[in-house]
């Protein structure tokens, strides 16, 4: 049991490191797409530390990365303030917004809470639309930096290896085991002295947490913010169908799901720039009805037939 | 997942070789140019009326002249689009895409200020210029100095208010107007920006702003915000809009007969499906942009467009981006070679003669341009502008229609 508990961190340790090289072997166009990448792997590997044991589908991830990336502009562009400071204060901020709404919401069961999340990065923008509005004033956000494609890079993948290091703690804590009971019967979980909303809200806190984070950090790649583009509801979307489609259900399934997905993304963006949508639809389809439980699932599946055979 | 990471790092090598040669054995008798814009997405029902039609023209045109000169022989251009869907990660992974694997002799610029200034960092790195068109911004002078490859083009968003400021006063000083402003403005960033501007300018000229209130970006039936405003009774209406609410204004202003003798819309006013869609009623219309319709090259320019693209080219930017084209152009004939740090040289040291006239850059930003335009029976004229000839008078809104 111990070996084969310590097996997954070791390998990731090491996947870790080749991940860390892709700037110094890839040419400039392939660091732009590992970029990508490394942002849904962070998005969507924290998706799931809430979202896998909990099934509790969340659409907030756009909400939390604008206020990473929206907080990040406005201190560095209206107040003269440091990256490194907004990138700090930016996933406070969202962290109490996310314990605010959890505290809210996760009372409520599956499809409410999904309703609610899915209006939420949109109230959040028109929110922040008004503030500028009658308060601030807009003369457009600019993060100003000198970090290349390389050290962003970088630091998305020290996020997703927290994200990751933090998941793997939580999995083997009684937390992790209490969020497994709420997965599979919320009320039994209740039942046996669960406290469920207080298991639920801390998680959804973290993923809150690094949402702004990922926003905060690839905000000087995009170095002009709006609103409009942070703020995205596609963005939810896409880390939703790049974790479903991994399998929310292991650690590492976010991972097997992105790096297909944000391939065959690209190749489609250049094959046929009109058909990514129905590219989306695909994958949605593939999920529903082949692989419900992600491609995790179906190699879990795999091992375990061929485990029966040999017996 | 070892040996699946090395997999994915053989076949992402694998294919990046594929891509190079693929694309090594086509060089020779053309040059290629690369160009990331809106095709879909909230940006591309400008770009598709401003930006890739002109485009379009340019390279058609430059073709049928036999290419441009370059190292002593006519190449042909090859120009290779793609989608940026409105989406600045999209943009920049397209432009690295066009660098490195296309491996694009030079780049158009792109469309939007976001989108500028998302892809200025590339551009310089790689020592491409970057004539901007479709980017406003008020940091001219950082953004020049930290990109020292991007010009600007087309104004800045205090030019754009002033104008509309000056078309006030010359009619309250004639009398023709009292000093009762009503102002709307979309509650986004442009629109916050010009309406930010804007207040202290009118209080300082002596106006009283009778009405002024905002509505979120997308807000469908604007017909409260025009009640609210008729019922303020002012002399003038401004608004800060963006294309949709454009749109929507004037329709509720119709509807609600708003009777002012200036009426003034932002973006998308000098659309030609901005005149298509409100006919006589948006005669005496103000909006922001503008261009020389009588001017003979601007002339040759309007009909070619349609000619080439089967749609009229836009009031404002479409006659400016065909400028940004026209410079490259100059400028990697004049250099003779596809030596982009010269080719950027050449532009901040020369004057080009181009369709607005001649055109030359003080630190990396060009002082020629429309601020103000009107529709007076069917075209829409520019009335204000910065060093630009041919500047109408402006007529005074009367009626709807």
């Amino acid at each position: 049991m111990n070996s084969t508990s310590w097996k997954e961190p070791s390998i990731a340790a090491i996947v870790a490191i080749l991940a860390a090289s892709v700037p110094l072997v890839f040419d400039a166009y392939w660091l732009s797409v590992s970029v990508t990448a490394m942002m849904y792997i962070a998005l969507s590997t924290s998706w799931a530390l809430f979202s896998g044991p909990t099934h509790y589908i969340s659409l907030a991830t756009g909400a939390f990365f604008g206020i990473g990336g929206y907080l990040v502009g406005t201190g560095m562009s209206d107040y003269n303030l440091s990256f490194w400071l907004m990138a700090a204060i930016a996933p406070i901020v969202a962290t109490i917004l996310a314990a605010l709404i959890g505290l809210a919401t996760l009372r409520l069961s599956g499809v409410y809470f999904v309703i609610f999340t899915l209006g939420l990065a949109e109230m959040i923008r028109n929110l922040v639309s008004w503030i500028q509005n009658n308060f601030l004033g807009s003369r457009g956000l600019y993060v100003l930096t000198d970090f290349t494609e390389s050290h962003i890079y970088w630091m998305l993948l020290i996020i997703a290896c927290c994200v990751y290091l933090l998941g793997w703690l939580v999995n083997r804590s009684r937390l992790g085991f209490a969020l497994r009971i709420i997965g599979n019967d919320e009320s039994v979980a209740k039942h046996v002295g669960i406290n469920t909303a207080m298991s639920k809200v801390i998680l959804f806190m973290t993923t809150g947490f690094f949402a702004a984070l990922v926003g905060a950090v690839i905000a000087p790649r995009y170095t002009y913010i709006e609103p409009n583009q942070v703020f995205s509801p596609e963005l939810s979307f896409l880390v939703v169908i790049m974790a479903l489609l991994g399998g929310a259900g292991r650690l590492w399934g976010p991972l097997v799901g992105v790096i297909p997905f944000t391939l065959i993304w690209e190749f489609v963006s250049i094959q046929a720039p009109n058909s990514t949508t129905l590219f989306l639809g695909l994958v949605f389809l593939l999920i529903v009805y082949v692989l419900p439980h992600g491609f995790v699932g179906r190699i879990d599946q795999i091992n375990k037939k061929l485990k029966e055979r040999s017996h | 997942m070892k040996r699946r990471s090395t997999l994915k790092l053989a076949v992402g090598a694998a294919l990046a070789a594929g891509l190079a040669f693929g694309t090594a054995a086509l060089g020779g008798e053309t040059i290629k140019i690369g160009a990331v814009a809106p095709k879909s997405g909230p940006l591309a029902g400008g770009s598709t009326v401003t930006h890739w039609p002109t485009i379009q023209l340019w390279v058609s045109e430059v073709n049928g002249r036999g290419g441009l000169n370059i190292d002593g022989t006519q190449k042909m251009i090859e120009l290779i689009e793609y989608d940026d869907k409105t989406n600045p990660g999209e943009h920049i992974k397209a432009v690295q895409r066009l660098i490195t694997q296309d491996k694009v002799d030079m780049l158009l610029p792109p469309y939007g200020t976001g989108f500028h200034i998302a892809a200025a960092p590339i551009y310089a790195k790689n020592g491409f210029p970057l004539v901007s068109v479709t980017a406003i911004s008020d940091q001219v002078d950082s953004l020049t100095t930290k990109f020292p490859t991007m010009f600007f083009t087309l104004g800045t968003t205090s030019a754009f208010v002033g104008g509309v400021i000056e078309i006030l006063n010359d009619m309250k000083a004639a009398g023709t107007i009292g000093n009762r402003v009503a102002m709307v403005n979309v509650a986004d960033a442009f629109g916050i920006e010009m309406a930010d501007a804007a207040r202290p300018m009118l209080e300082n000229a002596g106006y009283e702003v009778v009405y002024d209130k905002s509505y979120p970006l997308g807000t469908p039936d604007l017909s409260p915000v025009m009640k609210g405003a008729k019922a303020s009774n002012p002399d003038a209406f401004l608004a800060w809009s963006y294309p949709p609410d454009t749109f929507g204004l004037t329709k509720a202003a119709i509807t609600e007969n708003l009777d002012v003798k200036v009426f003034y819309t932002a973006v998308a006013t000098s659309f030609p499906a901005y005149g298509g869609a409100f006919g006589q009623a948006a005669n005496g219309v103000i909006g922001a942009g503008g261009t020389n319709p009588d001017d003979p090259k601007i002339a040759a320019y309007r009909k070619a467009h349609m000619d080439v693209t089967g749609q009229p080219a836009d009031y404002w930017a479409s006659a400016n981006t065909y400028v940004a084209l026209q410079i490259l152009e100059q400028a990697m004939e004049g250099v003779g070679t596809i030596d982009r740090p010269a080719i950027t040289q050449y532009i901040k040291d020369n004057t080009f003669d181009t369709i607005m006239g001649e055109i030359s850059f003080d630190k990396q930003n060009s002082a020629k341009f429309w601020s103000v335009g009107q529709w007076q029976d069917g075209v829409f004229r520019g009335v204000k502008g910065s060093n630009v000839d041919g500047a109408v008078d402006v007529q005074v809104k009367s009626g709807w229609k």
